[in-house]
């Protein structure tokens, strides 16, 4: 019987295999940052270990670093230490760090694609959930605890228990690409599956909706895997994939015969079996909104907010969660998603913050002002997105419609630097999660997708991006 | 590492669904740089109100679940990010048990690196573990859970459970197989980075 991709990948990845107990897998490369790895690094000095492949190793500084002027100390005192730390540890075992002041610092699931270190057919781990973005140049890539970032560093390899293969089948073609986006493919998604879906699985992703879509867009899509519960997202490498990785910062000197041998063993056969399965039809669905406290509680930009009782489908658990998310998020059922008010935007994250993402929003942008009422950022994902943008003139189009363009982080995806909401601010932001208090204790989030975003800055309340002129 | 074999406490009832780690620990914890200390950031939002008061209808405020060690949850328990503070924060706090109906992938696999068990079981064999008042035993070598009125089995992969036991240095353990290791590397086609 044929073999899946995420199979494939695995088969060559296994260093020690043993009946009915995990496999030792080998881990091709190692991205690092300051929240989820002190911990580890004391534990290898209590134990007098090293790391022992540095040269498959790479940190930057992303989730609690500031996004305003980089010449400035850091404020937070604590936050100030974790990134002194990350210096510290990058020093004493010899890893190579992209820090504050770095042009190649960013986002660490912006800059592993951006510097050519995201290599297809390989393994890639990170002290976060979200490195299941790496997954759309077709390497097994997912999140970890530190305890296992401490077992990386000291040995290279994971005991992991084998996922299961899961396909969800793309289909069709989206009537407006530029207004219905990689971003409402995944809502979408998330919201028919739900975010338990995809627990113990690897989803590949498939079909002509995925072929369609460019490198940075199935970055979107494989990055939010893990809001579906998936271990990992990945998408089959082609051409797309090989150009966008020619000729990067660090791509291996022998790429082309790297490339010729993925084409012939970087694909699922046509007799591998799938233990799940699931197909999505993007003829016609509409921007996506999410209106709870998790990413599967979205609905159509058209639609209103669901009753508990519809949306649970008769489930007492589901019904209870959502009357629980509509309470957190001050929302009546009935009320028409493009009725809802906000206050804040935030364009930015690993999963929206590309310079694709930031060309899109900028045609929304381009010409109008944002509503009086809304406080507006955008927070490129990397400094080169950043510098690339401001080659193009983004900046100026943002900035002249009073939007705030900021240096690069992690930013008010998760709050952990001074980028936070207020409580009871309603903010329409492109990242990942909507969890209560996420963005900010008492913050109300609905995810979107950058050109919505920018919308709803605009008009200071969801609209339907579809009916408005693009420039 | 710390080792798990037995226990006998009162349940404490968490009665919600998906309960990401964002609600275990916010993020505003996450910038310590030990593993100490963090049981007194667990639900942090839910125990505390904005002039950071105890909320006394949040279950873990209530006195009689004070030296629980048992915390029965929702489905998909630990959803979300990946921060193993949250694993940190609920063994501080004193729990070493977590029973739900299901977790997420990377917190139970976080929970076994940190000597608190994570048991699967039926959405209604939990539910009515949440009711239950009495003491529960749970007993990981014989993989049982004894109630005042009835004995529940459970599931655990073997490997799992020999760690938990022996509370076993994973690391070392995988040191062990250096020569695989190294093998491994002489026949790999990915090239370094730098």
């Amino acid at each position: 019987m044929g073999k899946t991709l995420f199979e494939k990948i695995w088969d060559a990845h296994i260093v020690v295999e043993k009946e009915n107990s995990p496999s030792l897998i080998y881990i091709d490369r190692h991205l690092v940052h300051e929240v989820t790895s002190p911990q580890a690094f004391d534990g290898l000095r209590m134990n007098n270990r090293s790391v022992r492949r540095p040269d498959l190793t790479i940190a930057t500084m992303d989730h609690n670093v500031p996004t305003n002027n980089r010449t400035l100390p850091i404020l937070d005192q604590t936050s100030a230490v974790q990134i002194q730390t990350l210096e510290k540890n990058c020093k004493d075992f010899g890893i190579q760090l992209f820090d504050i002041n770095s042009p190649n610092q960013g986002i660490v699931h912006v800059i592993g694609p951006q510097l050519g270190i995201t290599l297809p057919g390989s393994t890639i781990v990170c002290g976060d959930s979200h490195t299941s973005t790496h997954g759309a140049f077709g390497a097994l890539a997912f999140g970890i605890g530190t305890s296992e970032v401490e077992h990386v560093l000291a040995s290279q390899t994971l005991w992991l228990e084998k996922p299961k293969p899961f396909e969800i089948i793309v289909a069709g073609k989206r009537k407006n690409p530029h207004a219905v986006t990689a971003k409402d493919i995944i809502l979408s998604i998330i919201k028919n599956i739900g975010t338990s879906g995809g627990n113990g699985t690897v989803i590949e992703y498939r079909g002509e909706g995925i072929c369609d879509l460019s490198m940075e867009q199935r970055m979107t899509i494989c990055n939010m895997s893990i809001e579906a519960g998936a271990r990992a997202g990945l998408i089959a490498p082609d051409e797309k994939t090989f150009e966008y990785l020619r000729g990067r910062k660090y791509t291996p000197k022998n790429y082309e015969s790297l490339v010729e041998y993925w084409k012939d063993n970087l694909k699922t056969d046509s007799d591998a079996k799938f233990e799940k399965k699931y197909t999505l039809h993007i003829d016609n669905i509409a921007p996506q909104v999410s209106w709870g406290t998790n990413p599967g509680m979205t609905c159509d930009v058209t639609e209103s907010i669901p009753s508990p009782e519809d949306f649970s489908n008769g489930d007492q658990n589901q019904k209870k969660g959502a009357e629980q998310a509509l309470e957190y998020m001050a929302l009546k059922p009935g009320t028409p998603i493009i009725e809802i008010k906000i206050d804040r935007v935030f364009i930015g994250s690993c999963t929206n913050a590309r310079l694709e993402d930031l060309i899109e929003a900028s045609k929304v942008v381009k010409g109008r002002k944002l509503s009086p009422h809304v406080r507006a950022m955008v927070v490129p994902g990397s400094q080169m997105v950043k510098k690339q943008a401001e080659e193009l003139g983004l900046d100026k189009i943002f900035t002249n419609a009073n939007f705030e363009w900021r240096e690069s982080g992690c930013s008010m995806c998760l709050g952990m630097n001074p980028d936070i909401l207020s409580p009871g601010e309603r903010c329409a932001s492109t990242s990942n999660r909507n969890f209560e208090g996420r963005q900010g204790t008492g913050g109300r989030t609905h995810l979107v997708s950058p050109v919505m975003a920018a919308a709803a800055a605009i008009e200071g309340h969801f609209v339907d991006v579809r009916e408005m002129d693009l420039n | 590492m710390i080792s798990f074999k037995k226990i006998k406490t009162v349940v404490t009832p968490l009665d919600k669904v998906n309960v990401d780690t964002d609600q275990i620990v916010p993020k505003q914890f996450l910038k310590l740089v030990q593993k100490s200390g963090f049981g007194k950031f667990l639900f942090y939002n839910w125990r505390y109100d904005d002039q950071e008061q105890t909320k006394s209808d949040f279950i873990l405020n209530n006195p009689r679940y004070k030296n629980s060690k048992i915390l029965v949850a929702g489905d998909n328990f630990g959803c979300g990010s990946s921060r193993e503070h949250a694993v940190w924060a609920l063994q501080d706090y004193g729990f070493s048990v977590i029973i739900a109906p299901s977790f997420a992938d990377i917190f139970y696999s976080n929970c076994f690196k940190n000597g608190i068990l994570p048991i699967i079981l039926h959405e209604k064999t939990v539910e009515k573990l949440q009711k239950e008042s009495g003491d529960v035993e749970v007993d990981l070598e014989n993989q049982m859970i004894a109630t005042s009125s009835e004995k529940i089995s459970f599931d655990i992969d073997s490997h799992k459970k020999k760690i938990l036991l022996e509370g076993l240095d994973d690391i070392a353990q995988t040191l062990l197989y250096e020569k695989k290791i190294s093998e491994f590397e002489k026949q790999s086609k990915i090239p370094s980075v730098l």
